[in-house]
């Protein structure tokens, strides 16, 4: 099978979908001729033209302004914002129109829209090159969110996120576009070549929306986490030796909430990992529905590991990041409870 | 003993103002319209030339060409109730007629339906009085597939598209029949088969989708068209100007409305306009042509709007129209313009009322009257209030008659998530 990192499973699930559906359009900044900065659609304008894949003015609000217009008239645009960071702009195109549009003409008008955007740190970005806003949209009724851990999902999600009649929130987390990150940055990265999940089928395949993973298999604790925090918590699990069940959940919204429960009444503890700010971040509902659909089940207190509450600092990033020692100490805190 | 942090804050120095021999101190400018409640109304700084001054470009003129048309207005009707100049003659007779009509219906629909607010029939309600040209004349410049996105002040386009008055006041009454399922405010219409995108309710977020819409036609080759709608006070958000720049980029097939009636709720025109002079003006430094039509002539705003919507059609991009017109009633129900406004102030609107000025035209023409006039004005006082009577028998917003809670959680998204069938089954309906 063919290894791919994320980034090049990310650009031929665009492919796949443009090749596949002519109204399928990819726009946004720098990401036409030049192909993105993180180069996720290099390639596609050359292959497609530029009446499917072209550059946009710097307005996120008018991109995804104007890919409401578009979904509104039967395209599937698939756009990028350069980094999560800077969705703010385009917010109320989101939120008041893009995820209300179906419900409010009471289906004579759909946005059938995918966002991309690149999430979180880990790449001394600073405060504005490294959120993580998914609570921001899981918040939002009338969208789903997605965030994929690996090049495999982050295809066959962006496959399912493209053919999906509904607008559609793909965070990517750009640690992980060049390999799985294990959360030691004085480490060399491993790339997506050496890894199992680096391994992309060519051509069409989905993966449904709603769908968790589980990760590593163990019955002494249940991680829930997803995008980054995947990897950081099996090098946490390894280093540890903590027999953690670590549950990916690879769509925030549908939530596989079948999958969690099944695993939390498994184990009877659970430790949540963010890199997002704690407070009111998604943890805070996963802790809810955890305990309860499991509360008499669980056998410890549900443990959040997440980034602290202040902005994502520069300097401070490894300070910043949830890594493994404290996601380590949060397992073994969670044991001995 | 304060916080460290706030003891920190405390010495940093506090804009204390620097007084310069060199330099007069700074003042802010806070624009305020001419007349205030008591005062005498006064239209004096809008000028206004003679109708048929305003020479008629070809529709492939360059936008530096036509400058001067951002700060004029384009006029057909005169006072003597004449079709003059170069934009005359896009009509016919029985066009006109049709055109008073829609324009009459419109009015008494609103007048009936302010009233049903009134009764409690419908928490809330927003009329056109004055406006009625600018919507209905410009839906006969459309053809079919073409996709307005309006504004809520422009049901002119319903009506002129044949869209059903029964089916506008099930909107407005929330009830059985709403095709809307009682999920929007009233007037907040959406038909996708009259070219009538859902209206938002939240300000300007239209305009850049239009563009969307015009730019996805584009794309697949089609020849239909968008048409973004916006108020003056709304130019003032983002959107607006996001519209502008990706119009003007990809040259998109949109014609991009102003309705400048002079009041954004209390706040007069000045306040968004700042010192641009006009609405219109705005587009130029996108290179968009940019016209100026008085809002309250039908022929000229049919006129404009053809032209316009020609250029979108022959693949010569976007065009940016400011409607000059005056909302005579209020914002909307919630609101009673005494408070900012005087009383007598459009009763001085200089550019008069729609439908009295069609009516002349009409009768100067010879194909109208006074007396059929009035007669028209029953009939379509007994066509509204039948439309209303049967939308009430399907219900009124605060009557048992009305969409279920069940319907609630559908069309959240097309196919319904688990943790909404769990939320509809707690709520057990």
């Amino acid at each position: 099978m063919p290894r791919r990192t994320m980034i090049e499973a990310i650009r031929d699930a665009m492919d796949v979908m443009m090749s596949r559906d002519d109204d399928v359009v990819v726009f946004g900044e720098d990401v036409g001729y030049f192909g993105g900065v993180f180069r996720a659609s290099q390639g596609l304008q050359a292959k497609y033209g530029t009446n499917r894949c072209f550059d946009t003015p710097i307005s996120e609000l008018g991109i995804v302004g104007i890919a409401v217009g578009m979904a509104a008239y039967g395209l599937k645009p698939c756009v990028e914002i350069q980094f999560a960071d800077y969705m703010y702009p385009a917010y109320d195109q989101i939120v008041s129109e893009a995820a209300r549009l179906r419900y409010r003409s009471n289906g004579q008008f759909t946005c059938p829209l995918v966002v991309r955007m690149p999430t979180g740190g880990g790449i001394f970005g600073g405060q504005t090159h490294s959120q993580s806003p998914e609570a921001l949209f899981t918040h939002v009724c009338g969208i789903k969110t997605v965030v994929p851990s690996n090049p495999r999902d982050a295809k066959g999600l962006l496959i399912s996120a493209i053919e999906d009649p509904d607008p559609v929130i793909f965070l990517e987390p750009k640690r992980l576009y060049n390999g799985p990150f294990d959360g030691h940055h004085d480490r060399p990265v491993t790339p997506w070549s050496k890894h199992d999940l680096g391994e992309v089928d060519d051509g069409h395949f989905a993966i449904p929306l709603g769908s968790a993973a589980i990760r590593r298999p163990g019955k002494a604790v249940t991680i829930l986490a997803y995008g980054t925090m995947v990897h950081v918590a099996e090098t946490a699990a390894t280093e540890t030796g903590v027999d953690a069940e670590i549950i990916d959940l690879r769509t925030l919204l549908p939530l596989d909430l079948d999958t969690i429960e099944s695993s939390v009444k498994k184990t009877g503890r659970c430790v949540i990992v963010h890199e997002a700010t704690l407070t009111s971040g998604f943890g805070a509902e996963l802790c809810a529905l955890v305990q309860t659909r499991c509360f008499y089940h669980l056998e410890a207190p549900i443990a959040r590991v997440a980034g602290w509450d202040t902005p994502y600092p520069h300097a401070q990033e490894w300070d910043y990041f949830p890594g493994p020692a404290r996601i380590g100490r949060a397992l073994i805190e969670t044991l001995e409870a | 003993m304060p916080e460290p942090n706030l003891m920190r804050d405390a010495m940093i120095p506090r804009g204390e103002a620097v007084q310069s021999a060199e330099h007069a101190p700074l003042k802010l400018h806070v624009p305020e319209p001419a007349v205030r409640p008591g005062g005498t109304p006064d239209f004096s700084n809008i000028r206004i030339p003679r109708a048929g001054q305003v020479d008629r470009p070809e529709i492939d003129v360059d936008s530096e060409a036509i400058r001067d048309l951002a700060f004029s207005v384009i006029r057909v009707l005169n006072r003597e109730g004449k079709a003059v100049g170069p934009w005359a003659g896009t009509l016919s007779d029985s066009e006109l007629l049709e055109g008073l009509r829609h324009m009459m219906t419109l009015r008494a629909f609103d007048a009936r339906m302010q009233m049903a607010q009134r009764q409690g029939k419908t928490s809330f309600y927003m009329q056109h009085m004055g406006e009625e040209a600018v919507s209905c004349a410009f839906r006969k410049a459309l053809l079919p597939g073409d996709m307005n996105f309006p504004t809520y002040r422009q049901a002119g386009l319903l009506i002129a598209g044949g869209y059903s008055l029964v089916d506008m006041a099930n909107q407005i009454y929330s009830n059985t029949h709403d095709p809307l399922k009682g999920r929007q405010l009233p007037v907040m219409y959406s038909s996708r088969q009259h070219g009538f995108f859902s209206i938002s309710g939240n300000l300007a977020t239209q305009y850049i989708q239009a563009v969307g819409w015009a730019m996805a036609s584009a794309i697949k080759n089609d020849t239909k068209i968008a048409v973004a709608w916006i108020g003056d006070g709304a130019t003032a958000e983002s959107d607006f100007h996001a519209a502008l720049v990706f119009a003007s980029t990809y040259r998109a097939p949109v014609v991009l409305n102003i309705v400048n009636n002079q009041w954004a709720i209390s706040t007069f025109q000045g306040i968004a306009r700042g010192g641009s002079g006009t609405f219109a003006a705005r587009g130029l430094g996108f290179g968009i042509p940019a016209l100026r039509v008085d809002g309250n002539d039908y022929l000229a705003v049919h006129a404009v709007a053809k032209w316009a919507c020609e250029r979108a059609r022959r693949n010569l991009g976007p065009t940016l129209i400011e409607h000059v017109t005056y909302r005579v009633g209020a914002h909307s129900t919630s609101d009673d313009p005494a408070g900012y406004r005087p009383k007598t102030e459009s009763e001085a609107w200089p550019l008069g009322d729609p439908v009295i000025r069609l009516k002349n035209h009409l009768i100067v023409r010879g194909v109208w009257s006074e007396e059929r006039h009035k007669q028209t004005e029953a009939e379509i006082l007994d066509t509204v209030t039948s439309a209303q009577k049967e939308a009430e028998s399907y219900g009124t917003l605060h009557s048992e008659q009305r969409p279920s809670a069940r319907d609630m959680f559908e069309g959240v998204f097309a196919a319904m998530p688990p943790h909404l069938r769990r939320q509809r089954q707690e709520a057990g309906v």
